[in-house]
């Protein structure tokens, strides 16, 4: 439980996770946000206006299915690195996740890594497909990471090995 | 012997995020400041603040506390009406409002006509067996140690306290390269915010609530920790001790607003737990209850740095008004300033605060 252990359960997850059609469909943000606190940079991150505008600052970040598109632009915005995209069109067997990265060194492009879920645990081989580094993005990389698809909604984090 | 008194606007006592703050806001009215710092450098704590902040967009979330540091002291620096002066400690706040400076050797004095006190907070510890051991430190001086001077204190440590402190702590000492053993905290709940809980426990850091650390182990130096479960009445639960390898033990138990200066001010203090300790009373213009003295930051009750920044302005606006500045401007600023100060503690964690705060307050 997230305020016990840090980890959140499966039924805190449920409301966060989108329905399986639209998952199927294209990629798309999951907000792994599950506190009102005073923190807005997320609503204002989305070009399409995915998340947001709030009314009040310590809303929680609810995602509008219809209107995101999984282009990721929000990760590097969200201070608690709580913004994820998922991508379960990226292959037959593997999804593709988009997370936040703030340890060096960065893993390369195509180096196997082991994918890491919400505790702390390795839960599968996984791939870096893509690293994502910009001026703009002060310091907090984007890495896509292609995965087994049946952890699509487990493997938050990665280690390299 | 006979000394000079120089004569200034506004002194701002501290340059954290409360004192910059109160120094430009002061300075944008109009007022002549100037600012005093103990440290080489200003910024306060946000020198080392290496994360991005939460709170509001419109006021530098996501930007990192480095960031917001440089920025704020460049513009301190570079301000026709501030004078800033770092490695200055004041010692003293006489009756007569004079306040003691010692810099560089020299003792000097100044008399100001209205001052800011944005002084911070000092790191509470905890009692323990063998806590004088080297190798246990505050959250405070590791973090200064590692992201300021680039030095890890050990290869493994054990973080005590799951506030946000705590928890950002562990966080950048991952990121330094250090082991985190464990977080633990006497708390049946973490008190950090829980997205800053999830990034340290996906990297592998377990958080172990409803326990504490029982003795550090070693004799020269840190070598291990014992920590066990407690129960409702603070008790170790028998069966539950776990040996931790550790060579270096970090506390982060909260902090205490440092009051010194505004005590010897004569400022009425009141004891308020949910803000730290000690703190003064205060009306909605942080005015004390000495005309003229001000204060802001975590002096005047501990809280997150966002909150600090909007209580300096709101304090040097304050101070500049009560001095016949920013006469036109002055309702809507201040009216803005404190919007923006209370949606950040509207929400439930910001609950503490405020019942803090309704004890705190007068006028």
């Amino acid at each position: 439980m997230l305020a016990v252990d840090g980890v959140p359960t499966p039924e805190d997850l449920a409301q966060k996770i989108p329905p399986p059609e639209r998952l199927a469909r294209r990629p798309v943000v999951i907000a792994e946000c599950f506190q009102p606190i005073p923190c807005d940079p997320c609503s204002h991150a989305c070009p399409r206006q995915a998340i947001g505008p709030f009314k009040d600052i310590n809303e929680i970040p609810q995602v509008d299915y219809e209107k995101c598109n999984g282009c990721g632009q929000c990760i590097t915005r969200c201070p608690g690195l709580a913004l994820f995209v998922v991508d379960l069109t990226y292959g037959e067997n593997e999804a593709l996740i988009k997370l936040p990265y703030e340890f060096l060194p960065l893993p390369e492009e195509g180096q196997e890594v082991a994918g890491v879920n919400r505790a702390g645990e390795k839960v599968c081989r996984a791939r870096v497909v893509k690293v994502v580094k910009t001026e703009k993005m002060d310091k907090t990389a984007v890495i896509w990471l292609a995965v087994p698809k049946d952890l699509a909604m487990e493997v938050r984090h990665f280690a390299i090995k | 012997m006979r000394q000079e008194i120089s004569f200034v606007e506004i002194a701002v006592i501290g340059g954290g995020p409360a004192g910059l703050c109160a120094a430009l806001e002061a300075a944008n009215a109009g007022a002549r400041v100037t600012l005093l710092d103990r440290q080489d450098r200003l910024g306060g704590q946000l020198i080392k603040q290496t994360h991005r902040f939460f709170g509001s967009q419109s006021h530098r979330a996501s930007e990192r506390g480095i960031n917001i540091a440089a920025e704020l002291t460049g513009q301190v620096m570079s301000h026709p009406h501030i004078e800033a002066l770092t490695g200055a400690t004041v010692f003293g706040f006489y009756e007569d409002g004079v306040l003691g400076v010692e810099r560089e050797g020299k003792i000097f004095f100044i008399k100001p006509a209205r001052v800011i006190v944005a002084t911070g907070a000092a790191e509470k510890t905890l009692a323990f067996p063998n806590n004088d051991l080297p190798g246990i430190y505050g959250a405070g001086a590791v973090q200064t140690l590692v992201n300021v001077y680039g030095v890890l204190p050990g290869k493994r440590v054990l973080m005590v306290g799951a506030g946000n402190i705590g928890v950002i702590v562990t966080y950048q000492l991952l990121q330094a390269g250090m082991e985190v053993a464990a977080i633990v905290e006497a708390a049946p709940k973490i008190g950090a915010y829980w997205v800053h809980a999830a990034k340290v426990r996906r990297a592998g850091v377990p958080i172990y609530t409803s326990h504490t650390i029982g003795r550090a182990c070693g004799t020269r130096q840190v070598e291990g920790a014992v920590i066990w479960q407690i129960d409702e009445q603070g008790q170790p639960v028998p069966g539950t001790e776990k040996d931790l390898v550790v060579d270096t033990i970090c506390l982060s138990v909260g902090l205490s607003p440092l009051v010194e200066l505004l005590a010897q001010a004569g400022c009425r203090l009141v004891y308020v737990p949910q803000l730290g300790g000690h703190v003064p009373l205060r009306d909605a213009s942080l005015q004390t209850t000495v005309p003229g003295v001000y204060v802001a930051g975590d002096a005047a009750g501990v809280e997150e740095a966002s909150a600090a920044m909007m209580e300096g302005a709101l304090a040097g606006l304050h101070a500049a008004y009560s001095l016949g500045y920013n006469q036109t401007g002055y309702e809507a600023r201040r009216a803005e300033l404190q919007q923006q100060l209370d949606s950040l503690r509207s929400g439930p964690v910001g609950e503490k605060i405020r019942s803090g705060l309704s004890r705190a307050m007068i006028g």
